[in-house]
């Protein structure tokens, strides 16, 4: 395989991160995007293709929290950083309570830009800030969807907005 | 009646597959030693392969493989997910090869690649050379059929794929008779299903020798059918399999991907080949939606009354026929069963053009024949100064009206009943006054229209659906269904049909979402709305067939008839007494274990529904026009549906949404764009192509007239597609109502509303007022 690129650079380098709290080592071509090491290469295939060009959002992971386009998004960037795809929400089987709130509202159609949008909500609730009803929409402009006209996804994540609140009241850190 | 899990809000049985990133879409299979195909595309919109030359790409290290229209077997077949038609006189038009040498529009497959990666794939491409003899080309269907015109393909005069149609009554007596006559022309633009999945397939041969396709597809069965014609095989050693399915809507109701990428493996001796379409190729070469021109003239009597309409419709289906004049005849047939005209001429012309074929797309030309429609019938009523609502309502055929044509039946008829409601959901009457004599740059305008569509394809194609049940020893059941859930929630409503009909809480209802046509019964798959409508009847058909055979067994038990037990909650129930007999459980331990009489619970059954049934609705719009600007925004919109007995509430709610969306993206931001010289797409990628974001959605509300349709399971009708009819006319006809201007095409973007508000005069008016 290539070892070098056009411009005659090493092209193959370790990146160490983690994913869903593991830590990886792996050895990658630096031309390769966090969605191909992710998906082709670590199997999270709950990370989603749609476009590689930064246009739909299925991609969507969160990097040190952070939504990203992981197709417009080179792994090596993510060196030394936390990554966190769809597969390391739930745990022990338990849905988080944004997966809750998508699976209530019925925010889910064909489920192809589910994770995306879910991961993007997911840093909302976990930003511990109040965002207003126009604020969300455009949190979440970036996400395409083509099934649901985005009623029932807006309606989930500010169910998902809304409980995190009332929790937190609950418990105060 | 009373049912204890229809017209529940089931939650659907995909949810947490789904929201964990563990239900498996195509793509997200992976088998050893994959390999990747990439395709070579046309840089012409017309033009023949006059040499190719693959040596260079073939000796490329990490290519397996290159194909070329020489490599591939010279037979033609049809695309179109269609049922088999034994009549051949009623078979799709056989127009495509796998690959091809004369290339028909921008982007046209001519050579592919298999190799060890796509780095290597795409560079093979460019070590592909060929030599084209371009052509001259025509991109809209009135330059196709001027005479002179350079014909796509050889055996079709005029680029005609077909120009049959139908009347009844004399048309030309009612334009004698009239008071008035009325003429429209109305336009809509091309556009795409954008399904955020791609189109994507792979396929290798397995150990028997069998040909094995993992496709995205809405129709398995049909795609095994199709790659078997394509390729020359046997049809039976071609196995497809669907997994979870990223959406369709109607773009996987063809088959586009799946012989090439089968093709790929055999010229890889059988190794699996990956062949994921990218955006901008799911733009250019998979389908989209006919853009259409439709010339109406409508006769009336001065009150109002419709008496004959003749409506002549240019559809054009691009480069290949695909669903090819299906489209423009199903389309045209969905009005009739609305509006009650005594004479009806319709004269449709479905023409190939060098542009991406178009074929189904949700609504299947519905949404185009009645924007033309209703836009007409509100510039009528405009200008005979009637109100809008009440011009359709004097025009609404009866219930029990049999259309002269198909011979369908109305049996329920909800569309007076959403008309009032939808009137009164948006306030329409108060909204009117508030309206009346805005001047300022921002104005408000109300506008609705009506749709009908059927429920399924019967008279015109078979409408065949397999279910089959397996108890298990828990008493649970195991559902696999040939009709394929493709996010629109179909597997969830056949579990809920199963699950009313034998008495068991739907988490006892196991449905096998994953098909393969080796297992899974026979059914044409996901299209035309026809899912809850026509494969409910074999579910429910199971259903029964299940419950018969478990009272039986409990008859055995207890001595009972099985005439006097129910099944209640998986329970056996004496029915006058309401009293347990034993558990469904025993009953199911019993037919595997019973030394003596020990026979399986199963039924493995089908329908073949020879009847229809028509779903109405309407769509209510307030928007608020922006003279400045020529920007729309929909300020409230309500879409009223009649689709029967609704079987899940909240799935219904979630495809009215998104089939309003999709149409309020047609009506006021997407089209596909093409360069009038070249023919090239201008924008094939979701940047570019505005599909609608979040913040270009409206809140969409919807509502539901609940009828009850003696033809379908539980009292239901259509809904899928539904949704996407009516809001881009209701939409225009308010902009009118806001404003005056009467629009005729769609999408209304800014750019094309401020131009003919400028033309119009309204900036002129403007800026007179405020000197």
């Amino acid at each position: 395989m290539l070892t070098k690129n056009a411009a005659g650079v090493k092209a193959r380098k370790r990146l160490c991160m983690t994913v869903n709290g593991r830590a990886v080592e792996i050895e990658i071509d630096i031309r390769e995007s966090l969605l191909d090491v992710l998906r082709d290469r670590l199997q999270f295939t709950g990370v989603k293709q749609g476009c590689s060009v930064g246009e739909c959002g299925a991609c969507t992971v969160l990097l040190d929290g952070t939504p990203v386009n992981s197709c417009i998004y080179l792994a090596t960037w993510a060196h030394g950083k936390a990554v966190v795809t769809i597969e390391g929400l739930a745990q022990d089987g338990k849905l988080t309570p944004v997966q809750e709130a998508f699976v209530d509202e019925g925010a889910i159609q064909c489920g192809f830009c589910t994770p995306g949008v879910v991961l993007s909500t997911t840093a909302m609730v976990d930003s511990g800030k109040c965002f207003t009803h126009d604020e969300v929409r455009r949190e979440l402009s970036g996400h395409l969807c083509r099934c649901t006209g985005y009623q029932k996804i807006v309606d989930a994540a500010e169910r998902a907005l809304r409980e995190a609140d009332i929790a937190a009241d609950e418990h105060p850190v | 009646m009373d049912h204890k899990i229809v017209g529940k809000n089931t939650q659907r049985l995909d949810a947490v597959a789904k929201v964990t990133g563990r239900a498996m879409y195509t793509d997200d299979f992976f088998e050893r030693d994959m390999l990747v195909g990439k395709v070579l595309r046309s840089p012409h919109a017309h033009a023949r392969v006059t040499r190719i030359d693959a040596s260079k790409a073939k000796a490329l290290p990490g290519v397996v493989a290159v194909l070329t229209p020489a490599d591939l077997p010279k037979i033609k077949f049809a695309t179109a997910g269609h049922p088999w038609s034994l009549d051949p006189g009623h078979r799709d038009v056989e127009d495509r090869l796998i690959l091809t040498d004369k290339a028909r529009f921008v982007g046209d497959a001519i050579a592919a690649v298999v190799a060890e990666d796509l780095l290597t794939a795409e560079k093979a491409l460019h070590l592909i050379e060929v030599e084209y003899e371009v052509l001259p080309h025509v991109l809209t269907a009135e330059d196709a059929m001027a005479e002179g015109a350079p014909l796509l393909h050889e055996n079709r005069p005029g680029n005609i794929v077909s120009s049959f149609g139908v009347q009844f009554g004399d048309v030309e007596a009612e334009f004698q008779n009239a008071d008035v006559i009325f003429e429209g022309d109305y336009e809509t633009s091309i556009v795409q299903h954008c399904h955020i999945e791609s189109m994507s397939a792979y396929a290798f041969v397995d150990s028997d020798g069998r040909v094995v396709v993992n496709s995205s597809t809405q129709i398995p069965h049909i795609v095994r059918r199709i790659v078997a014609q394509a390729l020359g095989l046997s049809w039976g050693r071609v196995k497809v399999i669907k997994p979870y399915i990223g959406g369709g809507f109607g773009n996987k109701q063809d088959v586009v991907v799946e012989p090439l990428t089968a093709a790929m493996s055999l010229a890889a001796g059988g190794r699996p080949v990956r062949y994921c379409m990218t955006r901008e190729e799911v733009f250019i070469d998979t389908r989209t939606r006919h853009g259409m021109k439709l010339h109406l003239k409508t006769a009336l009597s001065r009150e109002g009354k419709l008496q004959g309409i003749h409506m002549q419709v240019l559809s054009n289906t691009g480069a290949y026929a695909s669903h090819g004049h299906s489209i423009a005849m199903s389309a045209g047939g969905k009005f009739r069963p609305l509006y009650d005209f005594r004479a009806i001429k319709y004269e449709p012309k479905t023409v190939y053009t060098n542009l991406p074929v178009a074929g189904a797309m949700r609504g299947y030309g519905t949404p185009q024949i009645f924007f033309a429609l209703e836009s007409h019938l509100d510039d009528i009523a405009r200008k005979l100064e009637m109100d809008p609502i009440e011009l359709r309502r004097k025009n609404l055929i009866k219930l029990g009206h049999q259309d002269p044509l198909t011979k369908n039946v109305v049996r329920s008829f909800g569309i007076p009943e959403c008309i009032a409601k939808g009137k009164e959901l948006i306030h329409w009457e108060e909204k009117k006054k508030v309206h009346q004599g805005q001047t300022g740059h921002l104005r408000r305008g109300l506008g609705m229209a009506c749709f009908a569509y059927a429920s399924g394809t019967h008279p015109v194609a078979l409408e065949l659906a397999g279910a089959r049940i397996v108890m298990n020893q828990d008493g649970s059941v195991t559902l696999q269904v040939g009709a394929t859930e493709i996010g629109q929630g179909s597997d969830t409503v056949f579990a809920q049909i199963t699950a009313e009909t034998l008495g068991l809480p739907v988490d006892m209802v196991h449905v096998v979402t994953t098909q393969d046509t080796d297992i899974t019964p026979f059914d044409s798959g996901a299209y035309a709305s026809r899912q809850t409508f026509v494969t409910g009847i074999a579910v429910r058909k199971a259903a029964l067939e299940v419950r018969a055979k478990v009272l039986e067994v409990a008859a055995r038990r207890t001595g009972l008839a099985p005439a006097e037990m129910d099944i209640r909650d998986r329970m056996i129930v004496e029915t006058s007494l309401g009293r347990t007999v034993c558990s469904l459980g025993d009953v199911a331990m019993d037919s595997f274990y019973d030394r003596l009489l020990a026979a399986p619970i199963t039924s493995d059954t089908s329908a073949n529904v020879r009847i229809n049934a028509m779903s109405y609705g309407a769509t209510f719009v307030e928007v608020e026009v922006d003279i400045q600007t020529g920007r729309v925004e929909v300020t409230e919109l309500w879409n009223i549906h009649d689709s029967g007995t609704i079987i899940n509430p909240k799935l219904a709610e979630g495809q009215v949404h998104g089939g309003v969306s999709m149409s309020l993206g047609a009506a006021l931001l997407e089209q596909m764009l093409f360069d009038s010289v070249t023919g090239k797409p201008l924008n094939p990628n979701l940047l570019d192509y505005k599909l609608p974001t979040v913040l270009d959605t409206p809140k969409i509300n919807a509502a539901f007239v609940e009828t009850f349709d003696a033809a379908g399971t539980f009292g239901s009708k259509s809904l899928g597609e539904c949704p996407t009819i009516s809001p881009a006319p209701a939409v225009r006809n308010a902009v009118m109502d806001a404003t005056g201007v009467a629009f005729h095409k769609i999408p209304l973007y800014p750019q094309v509303v401020f131009e003919k508000f400028r033309e119009a005069g309204l900036l002129a008016e403007r800026s007179v007022q405020h000197v």
